[in-house]
């Protein structure tokens, strides 16, 4: 792989690694069964340059920021090279957000460029106060011929004249600016440094070595942290592999695998448990002799790799399960949310290494990951080289509040001193999350301190963001809080937003009022949705500027009432 | 050409033998998360099931944030 102490920003680094290696295979586009496009390092960088060139010879200027809203392909990596080589600084965007939240963040983000998907720029542009007053430039990708763009450019047909020059960046200039949530209430953008990234991808290297020849299958969006380092600059600074699916139905993951030999891949938690489902009925359907040899193989198996993963030998020993992820995967990676042991321990014993990994935005993505050294199903693995981690103020039980401090920790959050100064605090990153270390050093997460959940697809919801869905309900206030921020559980399994609220005097709530709650509820996706609410009989304590003061809200729920009094929905 | 209804139709009755909720219990205002029981994923499969019943293919983004079987049966016949 490259050196990466060597460069000083991320367009640095990839400009090396189209000229190292020219001639290697960087990045496949696949859609279901169908191959869109094949780019080797020489090619990827003539699709990217002319880009970089239209974006020099427009206003662009360098520490600029171009966002960037697409699903999972190829144009989004050409587009980042683009951005990063005329020396801005990129807004990925989630694309499942809704229109008026794109709108939201890019007016915050200040984003004077926007390249985006078709699909989702008519969503933006027929969504309530659409303006793009902000934005200089847009660029629509793949929209069908004769399509109103509504003053934006079609990304294909945007080609500089001059060749480009590289604008060089510093290690302490704006990389990215991430949002890890804040779309309906405070936008929390992660300010992120060229030097975060380029430090978390020596760290996540060591550890998991990418290599020319090496496959890397992303289905996780390139606006994921995770996929952004580990799809995007881990593989490219290495001369590897990228191989992009459009779609996450688990048919075609499945058939990825084979198709294109895959060696590395991320997932959240939930993708990987419908891979367990898949197997576990695939083993159930085996006719019982075939059964028996087969758990004789998988004992023999897990006794052999107790100590380490032992990937040629279970590739032996179990060839069907090996043949059907390709042959050539070395480990999966699981991150974004909280990953049960159960199903760690079950791909372990198959000869398929789980990392399961611990991180946030904020940190520059992972902060832990297993090593393998030996496989702790219970753990998320000790702190990645270069990383700092500590326990705050621990209780009897060694339990606190995970700290963390690194090169790889954000700069800031975007036009946000105060919540900064709340979240960095002398130097340590405090991430609300609550742990404790083992005896070998191993992470150990065990809930959560801050008032938010993050469902098993590795979405964060903060109750805030959720509020405005209910505004103009028919009581006097309301207020959502995570279930177990209001009662801590040592758990974060199962994690549920829970609405308080406050009838009106002599309100009862009834069938309607019910009705109501439930349809408003249900015009939020399934994921964000509240799961019970628990009546309040007093009025919510505020500021002097009448903000819903939550700690001290959640302090009186928690002397006065047990969880056991909230009404399922 | 199917119509709007008989879409509808057929994608209850789909949805109803896939993931064993008796057909009466099932209408085309609800909320296919909620009374099937499913998460996303299996979501993802059900529109594989479609797509193979109705002969169209349906892009991930076409059935983002669609989550009652009368906006799906919408988004199915528009590619009819």
């Amino acid at each position: 792989m490259l050196d990466l102490a060597q460069y000083e920003s991320l367009g640095a680094a990839l400009t090396a690694a189209t000229e190292r290696w020219p001639d290697e295979l960087c990045l496949i586009e696949a859609d279901r069964e169908r191959e869109r496009c094949r780019l080797t390092y020489r090619q990827f960088a003539q699709a990217a340059l002319p880009l970089a060139a239209a974006l020099e010879e427009s206003s662009f200027t360098s520490g600029d920021r171009a966002a960037i809203l697409m699903t999972n392909q190829s144009k989004w990596l050409i587009s980042a090279y683009a951005v990063f080589y005329a020396g801005g600084a990129l807004v990925p965007l989630d694309y499942k957000l809704n229109a008026a939240e794109h709108l939201a963040l890019l007016a915050h983000s200040k984003a004077g460029v926007l390249v985006v998907e078709y699909p989702l720029w008519r969503a933006i542009c027929q969504a309530e106060g659409f303006s793009s007053n902000g934005l200089q430039t847009v660029l629509v990708t793949e929209a069908p011929t004769g399509a109103e763009l509504a003053g934006a450019r079609r990304w294909e047909e945007v080609r500089g004249e001059r060749q480009p020059e590289f604008r060089s960046r510093k290690r302490s200039d704006v990389a990215c600016i991430v949002y890890s949530s804040g779309t309906g209430g405070r936008p929390k953008g992660c300010v992120m440094t060229h030097k975060n990234y380029l430090e978390q991808c020596r760290s996540l290297t060591a550890l998991y070595p990418f290599w020319p020849g090496v496959r890397y299958l992303s289905i996780l969006p390139t606006n994921h942290a995770i996929d952004f380092m580990v799809g995007f600059i881990g593989p490219f600074v290495c001369g590897a592999t990228v191989v992009h699916l459009r779609t996450l139905r688990p048919e075609y993951v499945r058939e990825a695998f084979t198709r294109y030999g895959i060696t590395y891949m991320s997932l959240v938690p939930a993708v990987l448990r419908n891979l367990e489902m898949g197997l576990r009925a695939r083993f159930a359907e085996l006719p019982r002799g075939k059964k028996t040899a087969f758990n004789a193989l998988l004992g023999l198996n897990r006794s052999l790799t107790r100590r380490k993963p032992r990937l040629s030998l279970s590739r032996r020993l179990l060839p069907q399960v090996h043949n059907a992820f390709g042959g050539k995967l070395r480990a999966l990676f699981v991150g974004g949310a909280f990953c049960n042991p159960a199903t760690l321990q079950f791909f372990y014993d198959l000869g398929i290494p789980v990392a399961n990994g611990y991180g946030l935005t904020e940190a520059g993505t992972a902060v832990t990951l297993s090593d393998f050294a030996p496989f702790v199903p219970d753990t998320v693995g000790r702190p990645l080289p270069g990383i700092e981690l500590r326990i705050v103020d621990p209780g009897p039980d060694g339990i606190g509040v995970v700290a963390v401090r690194s090169e790889t920790v954000m700069s800031h959050y975007l036009d946000d001193p105060e919540m900064t100064a709340e979240t960095i605090v002398d130097g340590w990153l405090i991430t609300g999350d609550l742990g404790r270390l083992d005896a070998g050093g191993r992470l150990q997460l065990v809930g959560r301190e801050k008032n938010m959940i993050v469902t098993a697809e590795g979405k964060n919801i903060y109750p805030e963001d959720i509020e405005n869905v209910f505004e103009g309900l028919a009581v006097k206030e309301f207020c959502i809080f995570a279930a177990n921020y209001l009662w801590p559980q040592r758990t974060m399994e199962g994690e549920q937003l829970v609405m308080v609220l406050r009838p009106e005097t002599g309100q009862s709530v009834n069938d309607g009022f019910r009705s109501e709650l439930t349809a408003r509820n249900q015009k939020l996706l399934p994921y964000k949705r509240i799961g019970g609410y628990l009546v309040w009989d007093e009025d919510f304590p505020r500021t002097a500027s009448l903000k819903v003061k939550r700690g001290v809200l959640a302090e009186q729920i928690r002397e006065r009432q047990g969880r056991d009094r909230v009404l399922p929905l | 050409m199917r119509s709007l209804e008989q879409t509808t139709e057929e994608i209850l009755g789909l949805a109803s033998k896939h993931f064993k909720v008796p057909r009466e219990e099932l209408s085309p205002n609800d909320d296919f998360y909620k009374k099937l029981k499913i998460d996303s994923l299996q979501a993802l499969e059900l529109l594989t099931r479609l797509e193979n019943h109705f002969g169209v293919e349906l892009p991930d983004y076409d059935v983002q944030g669609v989550t009652d079987f009368r906006t799906l049966a919408d988004r199915i016949q528009a590619r009819l």
